[in-house]
């Protein structure tokens, strides 16, 4: 009660109400424009194809279905790259906490000899690289073509999430702490898994976050990389399927009816969302739970660092 | 004698300080090892782009050939149109692109209801987790001709269907328009997180003296994050040659190809479909220079403007 009077009896000019309002009005404004895509593919996946083709799937699904799902479930190829991006994202995200970690704590050691030298090859690397060809070359040579290290291997470490780490190693896991362990006679490698691993674990889970989308969303490596379509991740997939309209073995059976085969067609527009939304949907579910930790400092330290 | 000794101290004070820190070696040997094999091995292949390279002569085998193919690409007249539609994207993102996070933010954080404020922040970082794929895939969906929801929409308003992905002039304004939708919770993620550090002894100040709420955005909120702003604008412009691949190849076809063929793509068009690798790693090199000149130019324009840069 009191603290509602206090609030209300806080001078506030028209301009500032006026204000309020204007700056309500966009933030709602901004919500819509980027709920309601995301909805309507929603909406138009669960509604029958002749009304989403028709146009008249705007707020709520229209004639409720779970058609295009069933078949989404019945379809092969879907799951076969499901199946490989979980693999190319567990391993490739190991294997990217397992290089940018450790580096980063040593590049965030006062007391490391020859840091910004080695930060320097990192940073040099945002800005000028080999090109696309010279890359290929090295990859074609090393004979990783078709393996799981053409997925991984060339996404090792993102520079942003060295620099995201190191910066947070160097300000946020205080030094006296290392310091005192060091006195004792700890060792670095047990310093950095027991007392700085467990210090460091909202920026890990984020840096994990950046690393695991990245590789749940990428399909030029698989392009470029992998030609056996056993291999294919989830978004090679998804562009013949959503792109290229290569869905013809999802349309089996007799097609000799044209009625029957126009209802398939017309069911692809229903099935194209769901596709979309199954896809999509493990991200969308992962990042909400670490949202909390993304604006905690650690990036506006990493661009000030 | 003393210089002497004083140096070769130096040198064991050196030596035992590599010796006791030898694990934080050890640390970044794995990332080093991958950098000089992922990153600078292939800046050794770079020297293709002033040879004739040859499968079977290899890199060191294949005869130089100076800058036969930057003449190649410059000299032609539709190889010039790649680099300014390449521009036209890249400066259309930036001119859009880069201040509307920052108002976003800038308002956002004027937003005293904390629940909505945090809801709104929520939802519009989620267009980023979103792969380029199924974002190319919904916009060829939302803009078909006939069954497209922006066509139903524009024929409510009695306008006449477009066939927006197949028109050359629509291409960079799709990519644009999809790209801030895709970007610009997140983008402002760092302004937001460099706000809520401006010191609150300055805002009061500010009421003190009568200043309207628009007025402490412009004259308290906006000069702290600055320094943000500006090296936010340095890394942008360092990559604005290098504009996203993956999303314009995923939009190309032979319709928009008048403006949706930037230099990226017709790199690895030219590198891998047609197996030219000399001209592509050429063009490649050509780009990549063009961006590290842009990229120092601003550093130096930020820094000599704000004394606020990368280096």
């Amino acid at each position: 009660m009191i603290a509602m009077k206090k609030k209300s009896s806080k001078p506030k000019g028209l301009d500032d109400r006026i204000f309020d309002i204007v700056a309500l009005f966009i933030c709602a404004l901004v919500l819509l424009l980027v709920l309601y895509p995301l909805w309507y593919v929603i909406i138009c996946s669960f509604s029958d194809p002749n009304a989403v083709t028709g146009g008249q799937v705007v707020f709520w699904p229209v004639g409720f279905t779970m058609e295009g799902y069933a078949t989404i479930m019945d379809y092969e190829p879907i799951w076969i790259g499901y199946r490989n991006t979980i693999y190319y994202t567990v391993v490739g995200t190991g294997f990217n906490l397992f290089l940018t970690l450790p580096c980063a704590y040593a590049l965030a050691r006062h007391d490391f000899k020859g840091r910004n030298f080695i930060m320097m090859l990192f940073t040099f690397t945002m800005f000028f690289s080999g090109g696309t060809i010279p890359t290929y070359m090295v990859m074609k040579d090393l004979g990783v073509m078709n393996t799981v290290w053409a997925m991984i291997l060339p996404y090792g470490v993102n520079v942003m999430n060295l620099i995201i780490a190191r910066t947070f190693f160097q300000n946020s896991v205080p030094y006296e702490i290392q310091e005192a362990a060091m006195i004792d006679g700890c060792s670095n490698t047990k310093m950095f898994l027991q007392i700085v691993m467990p210090l460091a674990m909202p920026m890990i889970a984020v840096i994990m976050l950046y690393y695991m989308v990245a590789h749940w969303n990428v399909y030029f490596r698989a392009l470029l990389y992998m030609s056996d379509p056993n291999k294919y991740p989830l978004q090679l997939y998804l562009r013949n399927i959503l792109l290229f309209d290569q869905m013809l073995d999802l349309m089996e059976g007799d097609a000799e009816a044209i009625e029957a085969m126009t209802r398939r067609l017309q069911l692809r527009a229903s099935i194209k969302y769901g596709i979309v939304v199954v896809s999509s949907l493990p991200v969308l579910i992962i990042y909400p739970l670490l949202q909390k930790y993304f604006a905690k400092g650690i990036m506006v330290g990493a661009v000030k660092g | 004698m003393q210089r002497n000794s004083t140096f070769s101290n130096k040198c064991a004070r050196y030596m035992r300080s590599i010796l006791k820190n030898y694990e934080l070696y050890l640390f970044v040997l794995p990332a080093l090892a991958y950098l000089f094999i992922y990153c600078y091995l292939p800046m050794y292949g770079v020297q293709i782009a002033f040879k004739d390279y040859r499968v079977g002569k290899g890199i060191l085998g294949s005869e130089w050939v100076g800058l036969k193919h930057f003449h190649k690409f410059l000299g032609n007249a539709t190889n010039r149109d790649l680099i300014w539609n390449t521009l036209q994207l890249s400066v259309e993102t930036l001119i859009v692109g880069f201040p509307l996070p920052i108002i976003f933010a800038l308002i956002l954080n004027e937003v005293q209801q904390k629940r909505f404020r945090k809801v709104v922040q929520t939802v519009s970082y989620a267009p980023h987790f979103i792969s380029t794929v199924v974002l190319v895939s919904m916009l060829t969906l939302f803009l078909d001709k006939n069954t497209g929801i922006i066509n139903t929409m524009l024929r409510f308003f009695g306008a006449g269907p477009f066939d927006f992905m197949t028109r050359s002039d629509w291409f960079p304004h799709i990519y644009v328009i999809s790209d801030i939708w895709q970007n610009l919770g997140w983008n402002s993620i760092i302004y937001i997180s460099a706000l809520a550090s401006v010191d609150v002894a300055l805002h009061e100040a500010a009421r003190i003296d009568g200043a309207s709420r628009l007025q402490r955005i412009i004259y308290v909120d906006f000069p702290c994050i600055f320094p943000t702003v500006a090296i936010m604008l340095i890394l942008q412009t360092g990559n604005l040659m290098t504009v996203g691949f993956e999303k314009a190849y995923l939009m190309q076809n032979p319709l928009n190809l008048g403006s949706s063929e930037i230099i990226s793509t017709y790199v690895y068009k030219m590198g891998l479909l047609y197996n030219q690798y000399s001209y592509s790693t050429a063009i490649n090199l050509f780009n990549s220079v063009v961006n590290c000149i842009l990229l120092v130019t601003v550093n130096g324009i930020v820094r000599r403007l704000s004394d606020s840069g990368l280096w």
